[in-house]
């Protein structure tokens, strides 16, 4: 039997449309820590990551990647920011269940 | 001599952004508490970018390689937010002491913000669309949690934080998937493709991108975040919140569906229609139960934004122009109205602290007269009763939509327009038909008081000369026509080379 071996342009594209749902998924279906919201988020970065350079490679075109990097130095900021606040929550609530973040509703 | 071009065009970020950097410094090695004399500085900064904004050359340009635009529209919504902000600049003071949160990080971090709303506005291409949206986010996260002490204010920028990256990831999958189908990031080079509809994986990225956008807006069904941070976040971020974002995220809403898709009209169109149906009727609906004047306006806002939707939608055709004006005559009115009506609730104090309840205004029209005044002002603005503003920004909107032919559209709008005119005539029943408390509201503080009587003298006085702003306004809609959707990308492979 003969298989195509070689990875194709769909095949990137199919894993990180994996990688996103299951990121998206993450942060809705959660029921536990706001931690993993974190990772989950970081997940759909990195997975839009890989598209940009898939894309970038098969088209021959720089600017995905640059593209590329600009989104990693921002999910780097991201991720700080979100920890902070998280840190200030937790110093005022004593916990980080996704449950408990529901003091307003309505 | 390109890079001097270049520099002269972005000089409202650079002031901003050197600025704020200089004011923090003051502010980390100054001696004292000098957070009010940094507040003051932050406003005199964004009036200084706004007036260097207004004066910039008419013509439309573009800077480092296409990556920013500026024309008469751009230069309109920059120097609207940057007011916008500074307004709320103005109104944090009283409360910012009174509550002692007053840190100098604050003006800082809105200054940042500011920046980012201004790249947003510019931007040309999708680079820059996503560094304006998250260096505008990031600084939002940390100043709706900026009472570090409360749960209500740090659980309010938790929850903003979650939606705001979700929005972001999504926006910033609709952006790879535009990239890599077309092969360019410039708007101008997307719009030259002549994409009408038909590529699926444009399709997709263009969903992707107006969900992403539709949660900055906070148009249903992305609005869930808005209720939620509007009640939490501290009242003068909550003012923040409400206006200068709405403004740059619609501007650059506007901007990326109809640069980038011109000929997809057809696609987007829909989605808008339904965005702002379901805007709509939520915000008449889910706002008549509420008790927190907060909630209230969060809810309020959503409908708003529906009704500004509904200009969006009708930019098609031969009326698109029409279209446009109507968008930025509403969005202009809604902030005004906004601005005034939390100078307003931030006047909401008793002798033991802010009170935020819709009952603690009754009979506010005896103890306080002239605040009660304003409020019932912009109530009926915000139904659109005439002759007041409001009303005016209503008819713009709906006239576009019925020249658009959309008139399903324009008649549910009406009708719900109705629906929600109940909860904005109850504040005014409660203020002028009940019985005052025992509890008497302390008087308005000058600053605030002026805000409210300016922003009310502009909301009565605008349709006896409505005539300036309506010109100002439609020369910005033929700026942002003009460029964008017959592709007028000829004048940037001029200055590109």
């Amino acid at each position: 039997m003969e298989f195509n071996t070689a990875i194709g342009l769909g095949n990137y594209l199919t894993l990180a449309a994996i990688l996103f749902t299951i990121g998206i998924f993450g942060i809705f279906l959660n029921r536990k820590n706001i931690i993993i919201i974190l990772m989950s988020i970081e997940l759909m970065l990195l997975a839009v990551n890989i598209n940009l350079v898939a894309f970038s490679s098969f088209l021959g075109d720089i600017v995905g990647q640059v593209f590329a990097l600009l989104v990693l130095t921002v999910a780097a900021g991201e991720a700080a920011i979100g920890l902070a606040i998280l840190v200030v929550y937790f110093r005022n609530r004593g916990g980080i269940e996704v449950e408990d973040v529901s003091h307003m509703k309505g | 001599m390109m890079l001097q071009l270049d520099i002269m065009t972005i000089l409202p970020e650079l002031i901003l952004f050197f600025g704020a950097m200089g004011l923090l410094m003051v502010g980390v090695f100054g001696s004292s508490d000098l957070s009010r004399p940094i507040s003051w500085g932050s406003v005199f900064l964004l009036l200084v970018a706004a007036i260097v904004v207004l004066f910039q050359p008419a013509e439309a340009r573009f800077a480092f390689n296409g990556a920013l635009l500026m024309n008469d529209f751009t230069a309109l919504m920059k120097a609207l937010t940057f007011l916008a902000v500074a307004a709320s600049l103005v109104l944090a003071h009283d409360f910012m002491h009174q509550e002692k949160i007053e840190r100098f990080e604050y003006p800082v971090l809105v200054l940042l913000a500011s920046c980012g709303m201004s790249i947003m506005i510019s931007a040309n291409d999708l680079i820059a669309v996503y560094m304006g949206l998250e260096l505008q986010s990031l600084a939002l996260y940390v100043v709706a949690s900026i009472n570090r002490d409360s749960v209500r204010s740090t659980e309010a920028g938790l929850k903003y934080f979650v939606l705001g990256a979700l929005s972001s990831g999504m926006l910033l999958y609709g952006v790879s998937l535009i990239y890599g189908f077309s092969g360019t990031v410039n708007f101008q080079e997307l719009a030259s493709l002549g994409f009408t509809g038909n590529d699926i994986g444009l399709i997709f990225g263009m969903v992707f991108l107006m969900a992403g956008l539709a949660f900055k807006i906070s148009a249903v069904p992305f609005h869930m975040w808005t209720p939620d941070v509007y009640e939490g976040a501290p009242t003068p971020v909550t003012a923040f919140l409400a206006v200068a974002p709405k403004l740059a995220a619609m501007a650059l809403f506007m901007r990326a569906v109809i640069t980038i898709f011109p000929q997809a009209q057809d696609a987007w169109q829909q989605i808008i229609i339904f965005m702002s149906l379901a805007s709509m009727v939520l915000g008449s609906l889910a706002a008549i139960g509420q008790q927190s004047i907060k909630r209230l306006m969060a809810y309020s806002s959503i409908g708003h934004i529906g009704f500004a939707l509904v200009g969006f939608a009708a930019i098609a055709g031969e009326n698109s122009a029409e279209g446009v004006s109507g968008v930025i005559i509403y969005i202009i009115i809604y902030s005004v109205m906004t601005i005034g009506t939390f100078a307003c609730i931030l006047s909401m104090r008793r002798s033991q602290g802010m009170v935020e309840q819709i009952d603690d205004l009754s009979g506010l029209s005896q103890t306080r007269p002239f605040m009660a005044f304003c409020l019932a002002v912009f109530m009926f603005s915000m139904a659109g009763i005439p002759p007041l503003a409001g009303f005016f920004g209503k008819f713009y909107v709906f006239r576009a939509a019925i020249n658009a032919e959309l008139y399903t559209l324009a008649v549910l709008g009406v009708l719900t327009s109705v629906i929600g005119a109940y909860y904005y005539l109850r504040i005014v029943k409660i203020m002028y038909l009940d019985a005052p408390d025992d509890e008497v509201n302390l008087p308005m503080p000058r600053n605030l008081g002026l805000l409210a009587g300016a922003s009310a003298f502009l909301m009565i006085l605008f349709f006896i000369y409505p005539k300036p702003l309506v010109s100002v306004v439609d020369n910005a809609g033929d700026a942002f026509l003009e460029i964008d959707v017959q592709p007028g990308y000829v004048h940037y492979q001029d200055t590109a080379k």
